[in-house]
């Protein structure tokens, strides 16, 4: 039994190698997709959920002495970009672990699982 | 009874029972801090009052009680958390509950605790850590020591883990089944780290460091106690008994190390081979084995040999192909390469040292290994150069000792 569990939030930041997007718009993709996001409805845990433009229409802004200024792209200019995320309320990390397992994307990319303050 | 008898209660009591105290009161409150503190809290209580009052009948049901209620206490004046003192009064304040703890009962919360610090979410030197500290006993500052690290670098790996355990959500549970066999796995294979660093040092002075070796000895036999029907967890137990019980006989006098076949097997603790060949005996009769069963019946070919020459090494080569089912690696090839050379001659093995050699660039054992066999096959020069590439990668000062005699005496001939 686990006495102490209490559902916790955790945002998945699931990110890739972009140059490989095609694999997750491909038929096999898609219906893994679908079948992963059937699985959390059933489960009851998703909270919110979002896919991103490619990282090449991010802007990003930093404020240095009370100047703002922007830059083209994203904060971190890494070959795998975040291209979309979930927020899921679950029973413990290992459920977290689970459901971030199931995601497509997993198999050639990765899902970070953040809990949320 | 005198101070000294005391003493000695409470020191037993600790080794019994720290570990008990500390994983009811997580189970209980969910604060590992908590737990840790007011475990501590009631042995320096026992060490205050039992002069006074002598040692309970159950220090055991006795230090579990105060520990308790001591938490109680913490979490009244600090006001905090209604479930967590919800779920502690439910047990405290029953006089009833008030030692009536079965010494013997089931652990489960020992080996929630166990599964715990061994999740796959840590990293592997904090799981190792975590074990000691909530399990053992184990300070801050010795864990420090045995892993040669600064106090303070050991006290933010153990707070970052906790604190992961709690802001993650890790569960403080035994697996479910599904998971079970993998998590058990891990939780045997940070018991053989622990071992394993200690009976061959990776860095310091001696070649081994007997405090780690010590612990993970306790651990593993915690571990077998826990986890009665698993037959892995019997099978580790006998593999670290095997080894520790020719420990004695490894290093020499000038601190270096003793190869196997020069150990004084007269020294080695027949008693304690014996208690290990037994408890493997009871792991194999599950019919189950595994990397620790195959590892530790190796282990006992040669800890039953009266002399080197009466080892079955053909049999040794057959445990190590069976054995490398289950763990494919080349740093058990080589291993088995050993056995080759030993069973077949130095030739074969050295062809056998050659086709995975590729794999183990950098391996500070794979020249020592090497050099072993040319000088076994009479190839002097050839050993001398191997001897020269080991003592540059030597991990501790007992190997390199060892090497630079066998270099000497190539030399001298």
């Amino acid at each position: 039994m686990d006495t102490m569990s209490q559902p916790t939030r955790y945002l998945l930041l699931i990110s890739a190698d972009e140059d490989l997007a095609p694999e997750i718009v491909s038929d096999e993709g898609l219906h893994r997709f679908h079948e992963w996001f059937a699985d959390l409805e059933r489960r009851g845990v998703l909270r919110a959920h979002e896919g991103l433009h490619p990282s090449s229409t991010a802007t990003t802004v930093r404020v240095r002495d009370g100047e703002v200024l922007r830059t083209d792209g994203p904060f971190m200019e890494t070959k795998d970009q975040v291209g979309g995320f979930a927020l899921i309320e679950c029973a413990g990390l290992d459920e977290a672990v689970e459901i971030a397992a199931g995601h497509p994307a997993a198999r050639f990319g990765q899902v970070e699982i953040r809990p949320v303050r | 009874m005198n101070d000294a008898d005391v003493e000695a209660a409470v020191a037993a009591a600790f080794r019994d029972e720290w570990g008990r105290i500390v994983a009811t009161l997580i189970a209980r409150t969910g604060d590992w801090d908590l737990a840790e503190e007011c475990a501590a809290d009631a042995f320096a209580a026992a060490l205050e009052t039992w002069p006074r009052d002598g040692v309970p009948d159950r220090p055991g049901a006795w230090l579990t009680t105060t520990a308790r209620r001591r938490a109680l206490d913490r979490l009244r004046r600090a006001k905090a958390g209604a479930v967590k003192l919800r779920l502690l009064a439910a047990t405290a304040d029953e006089p009833a509950a008030l030692g009536t703890e079965p010494p013997d009962g089931p652990d489960d919360d020992r080996l929630r605790l166990l599964y715990t610090c061994c999740h796959p979410a840590l990293a592997k030197e904090a799981q190792v850590a975590l074990a000691l500290r909530t399990l053992t006993g184990l300070t801050t500052a010795e864990i420090a020591r045995a892993f040669l690290v600064p106090e303070a670098t050991m006290a933010k790996r153990l707070v970052r883990a906790k604190r992961k355990i709690r802001v993650a959500g890790i569960p403080y549970r035994v697996p479910p089944p599904d998971q079970l066999p993998a998590r058990t796995g891990a939780v045997l294979g940070v018991v053989y780290l622990l071992f394993n660093e200690g009976y061959g040092a990776t860095s310091g002075d001696g070649l081994m460091r007997p405090e780690l070796t010590r612990e993970a000895l306790r651990l593993a036999g915690l571990v077998a106690e826990l986890l009665p029907d698993e037959p892995e967890a019997l099978g580790l137990l006998a593999l670290l008994r095997l080894h520790d019980a020719r420990a004695a006989t490894r290093v020499g006098a000038d601190g270096a190390l003793v190869p196997l076949e020069e150990q004084d097997r007269g020294r080695w603790d027949r008693a304690e081979i014996d208690a290990a060949v037994d408890l493997l005996r009871r792991a194999l009769d599950r019919e189950r084995p595994g990397p620790y069963q195959l590892q530790a019946l190796i282990a006992a070919c040669h800890a039953v040999a009266a002399r080197p020459e009466d080892t079955d090494w053909p049999r040794i080569v057959r445990l190590y192909d069976q054995l490398l089912e289950y763990t494919p690696t080349p740093v058990v090839r080589l291993n088995r390469a050993v056995a080759v050379a030993m069973a077949d001659g130095p030739a074969a093995g050295l062809a056998q040292v050659d086709a995975v050699a590729p794999e183990l660039a950098g391996y500070p054992l794979l020249p020592a290994t090497r050099a072993d066999l040319l000088r076994r096959a009479g190839r002097a020069d050839d050993a001398a150069t191997q001897y020269r590439a080991a003592l540059a990668v030597a991990a501790n000062a007992g190997e390199r000792r060892y090497l630079a005699r066998r270099l000497a005496e190539l030399d001298d001939r």
